[in-house]
């Protein structure tokens, strides 16, 4: 029908919408990119919304030093291709200075992340992080604004939340107080891959079933690599895998899978009956409120 | 979370009703019947119903919120539910419905094309049955489901459902609720059972109307509410400003999402507020060239002149009369938990734009309850009132009825930064 956009375009419109609302309230932005396939579309986004011109914001990554090297070759290739500044926010840096001290050298990481971030907002004056949350992920997301406050200390506090009416957005912080902006609150698991067919976005090849050596540990698949060994009892498999996620090693867990192309990943998210969250963040399924405690404390 | 099509439609609609109309099991039907729901969400849920001691599956546990709001056992903000069929992708801005949160309702209707208010069918219309409605006339709904809920309750009786649906109507036509293009559509259901949400069911078979999914499906969504008229709200201006590159060494683009309307190439067209005039060069979305650009596109436009334009102008075409103004009168619903000052100055986010407003005159005040006007001094939280401002600067407004997009503001507590106020534009001088 003629002027009604299909549903991939109504997201993006809105999405660009968004970031171009960030970029002309806030002062100091920065786009959180970690090369998972959220924030790559993200990026698409940014293109969209800012080109010919540059982007009005870096990009950070939050690193926990736990990475795919396939991931991090791609983040760094797809910055230079895009001309565009990044940061790389280290969390082996905060445990050096002692900001972050693990309970055992073996410990996930991922909760450190906020830890690190809101040291970094600090250090580069950032009023505004821009990242790619959706609100399908996690019970805890349902109820986030797209933009969302943080006070001084980092901290969501899900009760002090400002109304977000119509395409109406408040970006207004005084100093130290800090935004969340999340253009891609809307979409979910199947428009992000959607949207990557549609564009023809790259993506680091662990998104694609690859073989690798895992165990199995409590029901999920565990990769081997050097920070994840396998126990001395443990039978290590080489399996067809890939990844739905990507975040720190230590708790991000492929599926078995045959889909190597965009077009069968889509097929098989079609027809799968776990959620994202529940099949590969191990850290989630800690407890019933990880998330809402995370975000509470940071985590974005 | 089974459909691959990616040239849906998206719909966006609110539930308006409290847990008692069984608003989340309801939702939780949608989702579990569209096979939304994924097995590890359903194996906690069956955990949960277990403890509970529950016999079967409990739909409503599926938007169970936040542990802050588990604790307490009430809902305090609105969530966001999403489901795909073969046409279109859903929205559902699912909002507690309880007199205190007249805010939440608002918040939920602002973005929602179609509401579903819930009736619980043993109870027929409540104070809260006219209050939703009333909220969400208030707000420019122009799609309302009945739904009446709990027939399992009495029977299946075709004559409660009958009864229940005559009292709503006369009570429409009361409040003018069909005025202006609203269309009312009504249905019996069982969210409990699962009759007539995505399946028939087998109880309710003297009902020959759609189920409430095949109304969703088939609902027009062209946005009734929104003029024709040619609105481009300014949010970005675009300099690269790069020597390196001869073409972009002049470039000068403006970045904004057409709110209403239709802008083609060469079209003429002004700027407000300064009435600078000139005509469009070229259309764009990142690196695609476009002709044209409707309603809901965020591009990115050039001129054929070199004018002066900043975030917050707004284009529209040259032919428009529309002029930037500095007084108006809106509807005002308070958010804030801190009453309105009514000699304090605020600030006032429209489009992207904003101005240090003060309110000239508190007209009125709804009671959202029995839906008369009555004197007011102040506002509280939830109120709605009829409010005069007058602005420092002048703002390029519409009235709500005929522009959703341009017809709406928020009012910002300039010491706080808090968003206190949502207002919706009824006349302006």
């Amino acid at each position: 029908m003629k002027g009604k956009l299909s549903h991939l375009d109504w997201l993006e419109s809105e999405a660009i919408h968004i970031m171009r609302e960030v970029a002309g309230q806030c002062a100091n932005p920065v786009l959180l990119f970690s090369g998972g396939k959220d924030s790559l579309c993200l990026l698409r986004i940014a293109e969209k919304a800012f080109r010919p011109g540059r982007f009005p914001f870096p990009l950070m990554h939050i690193d926990t030093g736990h990475n795919y090297p396939e991931v991090i070759n791609f983040r760094d290739n797809k910055t230079k291709e895009l001309g565009e500044r990044l940061i790389v926010a280290s969390l082996e840096e905060s445990m050096a200075k002692g900001t972050i001290v693990l309970k055992s050298a073996d410990e996930p990481r991922n909760k450190y992340q906020s830890i690190t971030l809101l040291e970094a907002i600090e250090e580069n004056g950032f009023d505004c992080c821009i990242g790619g949350a959706r609100r399908d992920e996690e019970k805890a997301r349902a109820k986030e604004r797209i933009m969302s406050f943080r006070d001084e200390f980092g901290q969501w506090d899900p009760k002090n939340q400002r109304p977000e009416l119509w395409n109406l957005y408040n970006a207004k912080v005084h100093k130290g107080e800090n935004i969340r902006a999340f253009p891609i609150s809307n979409w979910t698991e199947m428009d992000v891959w959607q949207y990557i067919e549609k564009e023809k976005l790259e993506l680091p090849s662990i998104y694609f079933a690859h073989k690798r050596d895992v165990v199995k540990r409590n029901g999920a698949i565990v990769p081997i690599t050097e920070v994840t060994p396998a126990a001395s009892d443990e039978e290590v498999e080489n399996m067809m895998v890939r990844f739905r996620t990507v975040g720190d090693i230590t708790c991000t867990a492929p599926v078995a899978s045959n889909a190597d192309s965009v077009e069968k990943i889509i097929i098989e998210t079609a027809s799968t009956l776990i959620t994202e969250r529940g099949e590969t963040r191990l850290d989630d399924q800690v407890s019933e409120a990880s998330m809402e405690q995370r975000k509470k404390e940071g985590y974005f | 979370m089974n459909d691959t099509n990616q040239n849906n439609t998206v719909l966006r609609f609110m539930t308006c009703g409290s847990v008692d109309d069984g608003k989340s099991t309801l939702i939780g039907r949608l989702l579990y019947d569209t096979k939304t729901i994924l097995t590890d969400t359903l194996s906690q849920i069956e955990k949960t119903s277990k403890k509970k001691g529950m016999s079967a599956l409990d739909l409503s546990l599926i938007t169970d919120g936040l542990q802050a709001e588990r604790e307490q056992g009430i809902t305090i903000d609105v969530a966001y539910r999403y489901f795909s069929t073969g046409t279109r992708k859903y929205i559902i801005a699912d909002a507690p419905g309880h007199e205190q949160y007249t805010r939440n309702m608002v918040t939920a209707a602002s973005t929602a094309q179609l509401a579903i208010i819930l009736v619980d069918a043993r109870k027929g219309m409540l104070t809260q049955t006219r209050r939703h409605s009333y909220l969400t006339k208030l707000v420019g709904i122009k799609h309302i489901i009945v739904a009446i809920n709990k027939m399992d309750l009495v029977d299946y009786s075709e004559e409660e459902y009958k009864n229940i649906c005559n009292e709503y109507k006369s009570f429409a036509s009361a409040i003018k609720l069909e005025e202006p293009n609203v269309d009312i559509k009504f249905v019996p259901m069982s969210a409990l059972n699962g009759d007539m949400i995505v399946d028939r069911g087998r109880s309710l078979s003297w009902y020959k109307g759609p189920t409430l999914l095949q109304i969703l499906e088939k609902i027009d969504t062209t946005e009734k509410t929104n003029s024709s008229f040619l609105r481009f709200p300014v949010q970005f201006v675009c300099r690269p400003r790069d020597s390196s590159n001869e073409k972009l060494h002049d470039f000068r683009a403006f970045m904004g999402r057409v709110e209403s309307g239709l802008m083609k190439i060469n079209d003429k067209i002004k700027v407000l507020p300064s009435n600078h005039e000139s005509s469009i060069k070229e259309i764009r979305i990142g690196d695609k060239i476009i002709t044209e650009a409707h309603a809901e596109q965020s591009v990115t436009v050039s001129l054929n002149d070199e004018i002066d334009i900043s975030r917050g102008d707004m284009l529209i075409h040259e032919d428009d009369t529309l002029e930037g103004s500095k007084s108006f009168t809106a509807n005002v619903c308070w958010l804030s938990e801190t009453n309105l000052t009514p000699n304090r100055t605020y600030l006032i986010m429209h489009t992207s734009r904003s101005s240090k407003a003060r309110i000239s005159s508190i007209n009125n005040k709804i009671n959202i309850n029995t839906l008369e006007t009555e004197q007011a001094v102040e506002l509280k939280t939830n109120d709605i009132a009829n409010i005069k401002f007058k602005l420092a600067q002048p703002l390029v407004l519409d009235k709500y009825s005929q522009n959703r997009n341009t017809g709406s503001f928020i009012i910002v507590d300039e010491t706080t930064f808090h968003t206190v106020g949502a207002g919706m534009i009824e006349t302006i001088e």
